[in-house]
């Protein structure tokens, strides 16, 4: 077999393995969701279809599937139907850089972070065509705010990622993991914790989800963006908005809780070849499922934010108080003062 | 409290000011919220699994109506039309006749169940305790016309469900 084929088949099996593994996930994920706010409303969630409802992610991805995807006569047809796609895809292509396990990644290319901020920049000119080329005015509403949210959060974001490189001096990935390898007591979030509540909660506001989700603003304009999808188109938007909060949660696992590695690394008294001290996948899991709990716990919790309080929030004390703490970074840096050594 | 411009207030007011900010920074309030919802999460759910559980009933529930009969068999109602005439919602149409025996008796007694409002004043005015609210509330319509509970049916619902009508005027009888 010729290489370039090889290559097609090889990347094709890759692309395939991320996208079902993904997907796959955002089922449960919308399941998790129901449950876990169902739970807090004193409710019990999906629990008919199949055992205790786990049919149900399932039954309602068959119901958008045969439902008729409805093109408005006024629409722009081609980035109507495009614009899903485009918020889509990049949430299933950063996956290629991230590492799950030690070694195991689609993509170890050194620029692994720069790489995950733009394709996350990417995925709002979704939700940006799809408000334009809808037509409506609640869908432009929709798209102009969330154009100016996703501006407002992305340098906070920018920001607080500066400051995780300045602490591990690579841009790749599975190196930023290796160098909070050792521990609890190693991971950025303790000496980054005021960037990592900005990059959590940023994420939430990337992610347009409750409490900053005015883009969709159901009480006030309908759905937002994606007001007049159906069917199938609106099933892509979906995936791609639980896509993203996989991602963002993997991401803040990775870039402050050390993805992979174990926080009871060198506990003695668990024991040798204990795998709870081992770095493996599964605290990974148990990190990104936190997170995605975290997503879930906050949106049962606040309501939505007023729009000004949103600007407020992003532009008065996000940037300033990333600005300040990577000053106080940098001075612990040059002063050799922090848990790393560089 | 004194609230004249001294310099005990203004420090005071100061220090508040600093609290307030340091609560802010560290999210105390987003905090105390977040601690609300996470010990719901931890509550058990009140949801009563409708079908299969069902939520207790009271003796007093007025769901659909019945007819009822004395022991020997004998109908109660006698057309009197105090319910007729009671009706807040007109539903109930009653014509009377004179039977074989002589007496007073319905030939023709409709509810409609689209108009009855379920008060239970038609319950109330009626002085041989013939017409009865049940504690029956799952029932539905197939047809046009179903809505129209005639003598016929009601009588059967008060014959089938005797026992139970029986027991709950016993409970409520001692309050009347």
């Amino acid at each position: 077999m010729p290489l370039y084929l090889q290559n097609l088949v090889i990347i094709t099996t890759q692309i395939l393995a991320v996208t079902i593994c993904v997907i796959l996930t955002v089922a449960f994920t919308t399941y998790f969701e129901r449950k876990v706010i169902g739970y807090m409303q004193g409710r019990i969630g999906p629990n008919r279809v199949g055992i205790k409802g786990l049919g149900q992610p399932f039954a309602d991805v068959i119901k958008l599937l045969i439902k008729e995807v409805v093109i408005p006569s006024r629409s722009n047809r081609y980035l109507f139907v495009i614009a899903p796609l485009l918020s889509l895809i990049p949430a299933l292509a950063t996956w290629a850089v991230i590492p799950l396990t030690d070694g195991f990644v689609i993509a170890d290319i050194n620029a692994g972070l720069l790489y995950v901020l733009a394709l996350t920049s990417v995925g709002v000119y979704g939700v940006l065509l799809a408000g334009w080329a809808t037509n409506s005015k609640y869908a432009f509403l929709g798209a102009m705010r969330c154009a100016a949210q996703i501006v407002a959060y992305e340098i906070a974001m920018g920001f607080a990622l500066v400051g995780v490189l300045m602490a591990s001096g690579s841009l790749n990935l599975g190196e930023i993991i290796a160098s909070q390898s050792g521990g609890f007591s190693q991971w950025f979030i303790i000496p980054l914790f005021p960037l990592f509540m900005v990059y959590f909660i940023s994420g939430v506001a990337e992610t347009n989800r409750a409490p900053f989700d005015v883009a969709e603003g159901e009480s006030e304009i309908v759905a937002g963006f994606h007001v007049e999808y159906s069917g199938v188109a609106f099933a892509v938007f979906f995936l791609a908005e639980y896509a993203n909060i996989i991602l963002i949660a993997a991401l803040t696992s990775i870039f402050f809780l050390a993805g992979w590695s174990s926080p009871f690394e060198g506990w003695v008294f668990l024991g040798e070849g204990n795998f709870l001290r081992e770095p493996s996948f599964f605290w990974l899991a148990v990190k990104i499922c936190f997170f995605i709990f975290v997503f879930f716990w906050i949106r049962a919790t606040f309501p939505r934010y007023r729009y000004d309080q949103i600007m407020r929030l992003g532009w008065k004390i996000f940037i300033p108080v990333t600005i300040v703490w990577i000053a106080v970074e940098g001075v612990m840096v040059w002063m050799k003062v922090g848990p790393w050594s560089i | 409290m004194d609230e004249s411009w001294t310099l005990v207030n203004i420090n005071r007011l100061i220090m508040k000011k600093i609290k307030n900010y340091i609560k802010t920074f560290l999210l105390w309030e987003l905090w105390q919220g977040l601690s609300v919802t996470l010990r719901n999460f931890f509550r058990p759910s009140t949801t009563i699994q409708y079908p299969e559980e069902k939520t207790p009933q009271s003796s007093r529930f007025r769901g659909l109506h019945a007819l009822r009969r004395y022991p020997n068999g004998e109908e109660r109602c006698i057309a009197c039309k105090l319910c007729e005439a009671v009706c807040p919602a007109l539903a109930i149409t009653i014509e009377s006749e004179v039977a074989d025996d002589g007496t007073r008796r319905a030939s023709r007694y409709d509810i409609d169940l689209f108009k009855c409002i379920y008060c239970g004043f038609c319950e109330e005015a009626c002085p041989v305790d013939a017409i009865v609210e049940t504690r029956i509330h799952e029932y539905h319509m197939e047809a046009p016309g179903e809505n129209i509970m005639t003598k016929d049916k009601l009588l059967a619902i008060g014959d089938k469900f005797d026992n139970l009508i029986t027991k709950d005027k016993a409970a409520d009888a001692k309050y009347r």
